[in-house]
């Protein structure tokens, strides 16, 4: 096993999540805000290529924070366009996030009907 | 006390009174746990590259156990004690996804299960799921009309 590249994706999923805390404490962004804007800069960076050469150097530090699931979205949707053209636009990024966004929709569903609500204490 | 006249007078009372959020020590705390997901990601992913299986799968699979970890620790009311100690460590990477789907869910749950869970579900991940989504189309919509590699650095 690759031990390297484990520490890289350490210290670049660590990073990133700094990023993500300084803006929770330094700005009065919700974090439904901030993970939208994560995922928006990842669309971006992504469609720009740039992401890349990141999840080159990170694997699993780049892919797994929220930056990494919207550059997934962009990498589809590129790679759709080029083989489908316009049709590819609407098609290719869920088609590349399908596993997590159904996993998260399923797994939830799952989680929220068999565990209990937590009862607040009066 | 005198009365407060303005906006900024009224800013700098404010940051007077309210207490300094550790930065520091918070951002340590993301920090190490935000890693640590991570590197639990690349151990998963590792594992799925000796067996064989290719690169897009391997991160598709490595997605789709962190999401049910979070979703399964989210349940048993776990993550949000992880969430109150790690701040960004455990909302930025996709366990935190998972997590803001989960929560509002159990959270509804008395309002039924069309209304509730269903609806409540995507108080956090609609909004994630909009917004990257509508990038993405207006992203593939540029990529068309400017079809030139020097627009897209690869």
């Amino acid at each position: 096993m690759d031990w390297y590249m484990v520490l890289k994706a350490f210290i670049t999923g660590g990073i990133i999540c700094i990023i993500g805390q300084i803006l929770i404490d330094k700005t009065k962004l919700t974090p439904a805000r901030i993970l939208v804007t994560f995922v928006t800069l990842g669309v971006i960076l992504g469609g720009l290529g740039w992401y890349k050469y990141l999840i080159d150097f990170a694997g699993c530090g780049a892919t797994v924070p929220l930056t990494g699931f919207g550059s997934l979205l962009a990498k589809g949707t590129i790679s759709e366009v080029q083989t489908t053209g316009l049709i590819g636009a609407f098609t290719g990024g869920i088609k590349a996030a399908a596993g997590g966004i159904s996993a998260a929709i399923f797994f939830g569903y799952i989680a929220s009907l068999v565990s209990k609500p937590k009862i607040k204490k009066q | 006390m005198k009365p407060i006249q303005s906006k900024e007078e009224y800013q700098t009372y404010v940051d007077q009174k309210t207490p300094n959020s550790p930065i520091l020590k918070n951002c340590f705390n993301a920090f190490w746990v935000g890693g640590l997901i991570c590197a639990i990601g690349q151990i998963i992913f590792e594992i799925c590259k000796i067996r064989g299986i290719d690169e897009t799968n391997s991160y598709t699979i490595v997605s789709m156990l962190l999401v049910f970890c979070s979703a399964f620790l989210t349940g048993l009311n776990i993550f949000n004690k992880i969430g109150k100690f790690a701040g960004a460590g455990s909302l930025i990477p996709i366990t935190g996804f998972a997590n803001s789907i989960v929560s509002p869910a159990m959270e509804y749950k008395s309002e039924g299960y069309v209304m509730g869970v269903g609806a409540k579900m995507f108080t956090v991940a609609g909004p994630v799921l909009v917004y990257g989504i509508s990038t993405s189309i207006i992203i593939g919509i540029i990529y068309i009309i400017f079809n030139t590699q020097s627009l897209i650095l690869v």
